[in-house]
């Protein structure tokens, strides 16, 4: 049997209608799939579906798709389920994952606040990404800096979520500052 | 997709997890949702297999992820775990976990994917 390859994982957050699945669909090679869980109320952060019949159900949707990097390694980027009570699925896909884009429409950038949140509480290596929508105020990423009172390090950077190159550059600068983390871990002997 | 079925109430569960006879959980979980999966080259015995082990067997001819396998046979991934368990225990599938599993992916990995990028 051929080598089997192996996955890593990005996540693209971001409130509703922040481009999400459009980033996804303009980097994947794939048509964006969706995926979905089936839970149940009571299960929610809580424990399995033992019992499932007397309890209520709600699925959880998932849209993702699929970059082919080298001939051993995927990348997957999925996006995050929108409502904040699935905030159990993001830790599932938050394990293990390279890191996080946070994508920003400037016309509600409140939207966004809770994905900046959970990455910075989790310690997920995360970037904003600011969508510029046609017809948006344009705004320069160091007010949106400012206003999402961001860490001085974390990058933030204009994007076009439906243009491939700009979504791929995205990607790139959220990979190159992961690595550029870990480096400066090192350095301070923060890893073995 | 499902959400109607799930807002009214009905639940989609049924007919899911009758699929797998009941069960809820695989007996061992590491199918993460971007495990990779390829279905075995030599023959297997498709004695008892659902038609849903079967379409997984097909989807996995090439390396596929449990994602990807949920959303092309349209099956919630809690049920494409246990049936992907079922298919690992016979011997059916190969399973190769995330580079990384829980922790995140090491340097080398993340030079590979800016080249890989750039590349595209």
């Amino acid at each position: 049997m051929d080598e089997i390859p192996y996955a890593i994982k990005i996540l693209v957050a971001g409130g509703f209608g922040a481009g999400k699945t459009t980033m996804v669909g303009s980097v994947s090679e794939i048509e964006p799939l969706r995926t979905e869980e089936v839970i149940t109320a009571e299960s929610v952060g809580i424990d399995d579906l033992e019992g499932v019949e007397q309890k209520t159900t709600t699925t959880v949707a998932m849209d993702f798709g699929r970059i082919t990097l080298t001939d051993g390694l995927v990348l997957y980027l999925f996006g995050t389920p929108g409502q904040d009570r699935f905030w159990f699925m993001w830790d599932e896909l938050s394990l293990g994952a390279v890191g996080a884009v946070v994508l920003a429409d400037t016309r509600r950038l409140a939207d966004c606040f809770p994905s900046v949140d959970y990455f910075e509480q989790r310690g997920t290596p995360f970037i904003v990404a600011v969508n510029c929508f046609d017809g948006a105020k344009r705004y320069r990423p160091e007010d949106v800096r400012v206003a999402l009172d961001l860490d001085p390090q974390v990058p933030v950077l204009l994007c076009d979520a439906r243009r491939r190159d700009s979504s791929k550059g995205v990607l790139i600068t959220l990979v190159e500052y992961v690595l550029q983390r870990y480096s400066e871990l090192e350095n301070n002997g923060a890893l073995a | 997709m499902s959400q109607h079925a799930a807002a009214d109430g009905a639940g989609p569960l049924v007919r899911p997890y009758a699929m797998t006879h009941g069960r809820t959980r695989p007996s061992s979980d590491n199918f993460d949702l971007i495990a990779l999966v390829v279905a075995a080259d030599g023959p297997v015995s498709t004695e008892g297999l659902e038609p849903e082990h079967r379409s997984i067997l097909n989807l996995a001819r090439q390396p596929v992820s449990v994602a990807e396998i949920s959303a092309r046979a349209d099956l919630p991934v809690g049920v494409v775990r246990i049936l992907l368990d079922d298919l690992r225990v016979r011997g059916a599938v190969q399973v190769r976990s995330p580079m990384s599993g829980a922790k995140a992916p090491t340097k080398r990995v993340l030079r590979a994917a800016i080249n890989g990028l750039r590349a595209l």
